[in-house]
């Protein structure tokens, strides 16, 4: 059905709807990605996307956005995810707002946002409740902290797999602001604003220095 | 369960803090969320806190919604509620912002040193997390060899969460935690 056996993507360029902004046109180049979604096709992918995910929603967003609708390529993907990664808040949430804004502006990042927070909000509210009843139940505490002993050891995997390149390059300086990051945190428990108002400028600071 | 505004505006004014010093997604938050709830404010008892650390895990959806549960332990389903859009609503707000003028900075210095030195805060948040998690009460010597089973399979091969859960807590519901 394809004529062209090297571009495989069918959506011709003029497929593309009006831009809103000169910036958005040239964030999405139309040789790779498909019509801008709908508010409402926002709200369901995200939904999906949410619901496929457990421990981490990642690989999810990247499946629907890049290979299943072909929102956007590979590389803005990457690019909208960096950012992500260090803005406040969870990175999975800055992206649905990120990603519905700039199809869809304002009423976009709302129905992102809401379809990837209702359906799990919903679902841990009924858990919520019958926890609440079922709770004491000898069982059912033992099986949770089973669960919890296993989330927190996924988390260890990550942490070690982060650190490898710090040991990597003898990042010295960037093994000891873990450290007294983990310290300050889970030893000393001062609280988290403190500590990162002090940790989080030399941090920076220190990786200007060396760029 | 505790009710009236007073608790609704002091979980909304703890949670809209607390996100904007949420770097490296959600779990990098849950020592702070740890401490606040139980031991500055004892609306939660360190077991409580773990099972709802443990019922957040197995919700499929973005491990913010913790703090659904957490709002809904302390006010019912307004807490909840209420403690979602703190939690989501400045960040979003800003990340929206920063989400239509980030061409303009794309590439720029701080943009990198920014990125690269939150990496080493962000890995001793989450050793920590791991390490709060592991320290409540209820956690005997077996969740110990749980958390380093599952640590060390997961950093050698990928480890779907889903199995590692349904394992601990069948290991769990068995006794031997």
């Amino acid at each position: 059905m394809n004529s062209d056996p090297i571009n495989s993507d069918p959506i011709p360029t003029s497929n593309d709807p009006p831009a809103e902004s000169p910036i958005q046109a040239s964030d999405r180049p139309a040789a790779s990605t498909a019509p801008a979604p709908t508010i409402t096709e926002l709200f369901v992918a995200f939904a999906k996307i949410s619901l496929s995910g457990f421990g981490g929603v990642l690989a999810w967003a990247r499946r629907m956005m890049v290979e299943e609708r072909k929102w956007m390529t590979s590389e803005q993907f990457n690019e909208v995810y960096a950012l992500c990664s260090f803005l406040p808040g969870g990175n999975i949430i800055n992206f649905s707002i990120i990603i519905g804004g700039r199809f869809r502006g304002p009423l976009g990042s709302v129905a992102a946002l809401a379809g990837l927070l209702g359906p799990p909000m919903i679902l841990i509210l009924i858990i919520g409740a019958i926890y609440a009843h079922y709770g004491d139940l000898p069982v059912l505490r033992r099986a949770l902290t089973g669960v919890a002993a296993a989330a927190a050891g996924l988390m260890l995997a990550t942490v070690a797999k982060m650190v490898q390149p710090l040991f990597r390059n003898r990042a010295a300086v960037g093994l000891a602001i873990a450290l007294a990051t983990f310290l300050a945190i889970a030893i000393m428990q001062w609280p988290l604003p403190l500590v990162l108002l002090a940790i989080v400028p030399v941090s920076i600071a220190y990786a200007w220095s060396r760029l | 369960m505790k009710n009236g505004g007073g608790v609704l505006l002091t979980l909304a004014a703890f949670f809209a803090a607390t996100s904007l010093f949420t770097i490296g997604g959600a779990n990098s938050a849950v020592p702070e969320m740890h401490r606040y709830a139980v031991d500055v404010q004892h609306w939660l008892t360190d077991r409580e806190f773990s099972t709802t650390f443990a019922l957040a895990q197995l919700t499929p959806g973005p491990n913010i919604i913790i703090v659904t549960l957490i709002g809904y332990h302390v006010a019912g389903v307004i807490g909840g509620l209420v403690t979602t859009l703190a939690m989501c609503g400045p960040t979003c707000v800003f990340a929206y912002f920063v989400g239509r003028a980030s061409d303009r900075f794309k590439g720029a210095t701080w943009h990198d040193a920014l990125s690269r030195g939150l990496v080493p805060v962000t890995l001793g948040l989450l050793a920590a997390s791991a390490t709060v998690i592991a320290t409540t009460s209820g956690y005997g010597w077996l969740a110990v060899l749980i958390t380093v089973a599952t640590a060390i399979t997961a950093f050698f091969v990928r480890v779907h969460p889903l199995w590692a859960f349904a394992v601990a807590a069948a290991l769990g519901a068995a006794g031997l935690v």
